[in-house]
């Protein structure tokens, strides 16, 4: 943690542009730009349908404005729906990749050269649009899991693709999912076949880089049969003036006995102190516990965006499946975020678990949202709901809004939630043992998430701890 | 060591300290005693830097520096450690980490090296020893469930492992019975060093008949009005406080 105190000079490291010779659309939203970026990706005449239909659901959809946020009118058609570095390698030879990219993600602490590369974890880095390098392949496939951005999945794996793909999240979701499922460019595709324990962690960095650009990208994860996933999402983009927007989607399939276990660091540019700038972060993430015995376990750190609209959930349909939910939401400088989870229960015995920390800083707002539902035919299932916010400041705030709907009498439910406030007392007690303000602060709410961190993968928990106290820079006098 | 002239203090525009004087040499234990609301947590606090006080007047001087203008974690890093009244609950950390991170704390300030979790053990268990204490503290989040008896031993316990200079302790007597008394009392008078001074604040004479002090001094509206060896504090036990307080207000 003493770290903190070096990071004061610059409160969000990872805005820098890198100087690339980009190939963008213009801006602008049609059934031509939808055809074109398929027409981009290569993809069969059932992809570039699908999006067309998204899209011309989409032009009849509304955009949600319920979540406890506010923002100006978003246009649509100013935004560029695809930013591609205009030298991209050949597919399986990461040697060509322009050393320009190279070094972004090296800066960014993600290495992708071959010597340098993170052990035990493998990474598919996407750049703006695209996809730019995916490390480990080949190793992951000794083992027949496939890795690959799902571009090349569109390619080289349709009947997988074409299996599962929006089976969790229709077409016509939402507002924001459905104009995904029109322009989403890349994202990651992972396939861990039957009685397989993937051998690394699998990661995808994502970095918005272009100006005036969207980034859409679409994650798609299944885990067959006795099989077992740990994933990881980070992302960062440059300081700019301008909003940009991110609507992705992630879906996740867990058959018969899986377990998935999908982790997010959000670190996208918040906006500076008066709100100015920052990403709106408006996401849908969903899996699907399809088998019996079969697990999905979200955890999620949020600390970047000006915006954070998400709700990971899980559809519990397998008998005996289980969902999990743990999320830290930090909400400093103007930040705002609505964000929880959904937990469907369908099947019997079905379990699910959310913790929710929210901590709100500076002028942030704060928002959990979740919504617990038993169906009818999920006898016996179990929810346990824990809902903590912390305050820091007299200028920010905290709500909730926690949602249950149970249609069946076997249901057992609990739901905890406190809210606590940093006090000069408390700051101070830590002062006076000799740590600085930053640092009693950082212990402080270190201790409070303290349950989510410890969901995270070793190594991505130090880097969670690390961000947190960096985005809470500044938040006490 | 400590050397207070003329110290004013208010919190939120009343005035509490009215002139404070004290002047605490090397490896001398000061008792603070008086009456309710004489000011003496706020002569602690103010020491310690809380920032919810203001120095209107005098100065403070520590080991020749002006304390008044230091940071309360510099304060802390300087060797000055206040054993709270009230400390306040930390979730999720453990007393080993929240420990150790002070220490290494204080070790930066001195230029020495950071010690990490097997080195603290060492030390840890060390100073434990030299107190006669056990671990069971250590792995549990910092004061979070502790009885009141639990959080005031933590406090020595922590004095003990910062080996601060000047330790200030505020009613650290207040709640506990006489054989958690007895424990505080051997783990503080173990801890006396020929370079370490102790202010000792308590409402009643009973933590004295276990730590001799040097001074006794009598706080009463924000002033001392009395000081003098151990003897004072029987006196004041025998005839409570008015009798100074009717003085004060006369001088």
């Amino acid at each position: 943690m003493t770290g903190i105190e070096a990071q004061v000079q610059q409160p969000y490291k990872y805005g820098f542009v890198t100087d690339i010779e980009s190939d963008v659309v213009p801006p602008g939203l049609s059934e031509d730009v939808v055809r074109l970026i398929s027409a981009k990706k290569g993809e069969p005449a059932w992809m570039v349908d699908w999006r067309l239909k998204a899209y011309r659901n989409w032009l009849k959809m509304e955009e949600p404005h319920w979540p406890n946020v506010t923002y100006g009118p978003i246009d649509y058609q100013a935004i560029s729906y695809y930013a591609a570095p205009k030298k991209l390698p050949k597919l399986d030879s990461l040697d060509q990749v322009d050393p320009k990219l190279v070094a972004t993600f090296e800066k960014l602490g993600i290495p992708i050269e071959e010597q340098k590369r993170l052990t035990g974890v493998a990474v598919d880095a996407v750049f703006d649009s695209v996809s730019v390098a995916t490390t480990f392949q080949a190793e992951l496939a000794k083992y027949g899991v496939i890795f690959c951005p799902i571009s090349e999945a569109i390619r080289k794996h349709p009947e997988l693709v074409q299996k599962y793909l929006g089976t969790v999240v229709p077409h016509n979701d939402n507002f924001f999912a459905a104009l995904n499922t029109a322009v989403f460019t890349d994202g990651s595709f992972v396939y861990v076949p039957k009685g397989v324990r993937c051998p690394m962690e699998l990661s995808t960095y994502f970095r918005i880089n272009a100006s005036s650009t969207g980034q859409f990208e679409r994650t798609l994860i299944i885990a067959d049969e006795g099989s077992y996933v740990s994933y990881l999402e980070g992302c960062s983009a440059p300081m700019r003036d301008e909003n940009q927007l991110h609507a992705a989607v992630v879906e996740l399939v867990a058959l018969d006995n899986a377990t998935i276990k999908y982790s997010t660091i959000q670190n996208w540019y918040p906006g500076d102190e008066e709100g100015k700038g920052g990403i709106y972060n408006f996401v849908t993430k969903r899996g699907k516990c399809a088998g019996k015995n079969s697990k999905v376990s979200w955890t999620q750190v949020e600390t970047g965006s000006a915006i954070t609209w998400k709700y990971p959930g899980c559809i519990l349909q397998g008998d005996n499946s289980i969902g999990e939910f743990y999320s830290v939401a930090v909400t400093s400088r103007k930040q705002q975020a609505d964000t929880g989870t959904k937990m469907i229960h369908l099947g019997k015995n079905t379990r699910s678990t959310i913790v929710s920390k929210g901590i709100s800083a500076g002028r942030g707002q704060n928002t959990y949202r979740g919504l617990v539902k038993i169906m009818k035919g999920a006898e016996g299932a179990r929810n346990y709901s824990q809902c903590d916010s912390m305050l820091i400041g007299d200028q920010c705030g905290a709500h909730t809004f926690p949602y249950i709907d149970v249609r069946n009498n076997s249901a057992i439910m609990e739901h905890e939630a406190s809210t606590s406030k940093i006090g000069e007392d408390q700051i101070f007690y830590l002062r006076q043992r000799g740590l600085s303000a930053e640092d009693a602060v950082s212990m402080i709410v270190n201790g409070f998430c303290k349950e989510v961190f410890k969901e995270l993968p070793m190594e991505f928990a130090v880097e969670a701890t690390r961000l947190l106290g960096i985005s809470l820079e500044g938040s006490v006098g | 060591m400590l050397e207070v002239r003329g110290l004013h203090v208010a919190v939120n525009g009343t005035e509490i300290l009215r002139g404070v004087d004290l002047a605490v040499r090397a490896g001398e234990v000061h008792a603070i005693m008086g009456p309710n609301g004489s000011g003496k947590s706020t002569l602690t606090q103010v020491l310690a830097g809380h920032p919810a006080y203001t120095v209107t007047a005098g100065t403070a001087t520590y080991e020749g520096k002006d304390l008044l203008a230091l940071k309360p974690e510099e304060r802390a890093r300087e060797g000055l450690f206040l054993a709270f009244q009230y400390p306040v609950e930390i979730r999720g950390i453990t007393n080993s980490y929240f420990l150790r991170s002070a220490v290494n704390a204080v070790r930066k300030h001195r230029g020495q090296e950071q010690l990490d979790p097997l080195d603290f053990l060492a030390v840890l268990e060390e100073k434990l020893k030299a107190i006669g204490w056990d671990d069971t503290l250590m792995n549990r989040p910092v004061n979070e469930g502790f009885s009141g008896g639990e959080k005031k031993r933590n406090e020595i316990l922590q004095l003990a492992v910062l080996e601060p200079r000047l330790a200030l302790l505020d009613e650290t007597d207040s709640g506990l019975d006489i054989d958690a008394l007895k424990t505080v009392a051997n783990a503080v008078n173990k801890l006396r060093a020929p370079d370490r001074s102790f202010v000792i604040v308590t409402h009643y004479q009973r933590l004295l008949n276990f730590i001799k002090p040097d001074v006794v001094h009598v706080l009463a509206d924000g002033k001392i009005v009395k000081s003098g060896g151990p003897e004072l504090a029987h006196e004041l036990e025998a005839k409570g406080y008015d009798w100074l307080r009717a003085g004060a207000m006369v001088s």
